[in-house]
């Protein structure tokens, strides 16, 4: 009987699989914090791809553990900055739409 | 001990599933706060995930970092920030181009696949340490010392940065 969760190529397809639900959500949603909700789900599949090789090939079995832990931790910083980002742009720009921030093209 | 391993395959099964229908539910909901909700019930099968992979203190740091504090500084963002827009048309894409960004994204998925499946992984021939917690502890305040300064450090800028920038967004608003 062949175990799903003993094989590496499983994880790899599952990081694949949500570094695409990441860029699809990106694409869809038109908020930016829709966008920042799908960017969560890119840096969760990179951190299960760390995980994945720190599991099955990587000699040292703390270094994915930190790598991963250091995302978390740039993940967190990421979100705190995104949100007071976002309410600066609507207290200037009075939108949320993405598409009308556009200072920098004129 | 097979019974076990059978077990834990169901478990494995179920916390994909959970991944992928909270991922689902984060990417296609109508409203941004079932998103929210969605990307809450995804990162808990990711935790699980990583218990399979062998650690269990980055599946309880999952739970608390990411369900704990990402989803919430995330749903207060929503609930301090402003109004969505009511149409739902201004808030996510059009038909045709959500059309496009699936077959794109299909596209990726057979490439990477493909990619991921024909490679040949091979395994290191000698393995230093183990997946405890006490070897991780220990290695990071040894070998990854710089590394865990580095994210504190990172972190406390963040902080100071967020606070910063929220308030030069009241003070515009206020003028």
């Amino acid at each position: 009987m062949i175990f799903l969760s003993d094989h590496l190529e499983t994880y790899l397809v599952i990081a694949v699989l949500l570094l695409l639900l990441g860029v699809y959500g990106m694409v869809r949603h038109k908020t930016f914090i829709g966008m920042l909700i799908s960017s969560e789900f890119i840096l969760a599949g990179a951190s299960i791809n760390f995980m994945a090789f720190n599991r099955f090939l990587a000699p040292n079995p703390a270094v994915g553990q930190i790598f991963a832990l250091f995302i978390m931790g740039i993940a967190a910083a990421e979100a705190a900055i995104v949100v007071s980002l976002i309410l600066m742009v609507y207290h200037r720009f009075r939108t949320v739409d993405p598409a009308q921030v556009h200072d920098l093209q004129h | 001990m097979f019974a076990y391993k059978c077990i834990a395959e169901a478990l494995f099964v179920f916390f994909i599933a959970v991944t992928f229908t909270g991922g689902y539910f984060a990417v296609r909901a109508k409203y941004i706060m079932h998103a929210v909700m969605g990307l809450a019930v995804s990162l808990l099968g990711i935790a699980g995930l990583y218990f399979h992979l062998g650690s269990p203190f980055l599946a309880m740091m999952q739970v608390l970092i990411y369900v704990g504090a990402v989803c919430i500084i995330i749903a207060f963002g929503i609930m301090v920030g402003p109004k969505p827009q009511a149409d739902e048309e201004k808030r996510v894409l059009g038909k045709r181009n959500a059309l496009l960004a699936g077959a794109a994204c299909l596209l990726g998925f057979g490439l990477l696949t493909v990619t991921v499946v024909q490679a040949t992984w091979v395994p290191a021939t000698v393995k230093t340490g183990d997946m405890t917690v006490r070897f991780l502890g220990e290695s990071l305040l040894n070998q990854f010392c710089l590394s865990f300064e580095l994210i504190s450090v990172i972190l406390l800028t963040a902080i100071i940065g967020a606070l910063i920038i929220a308030n030069i967004g009241k003070e515009e608003a206020e003028s």
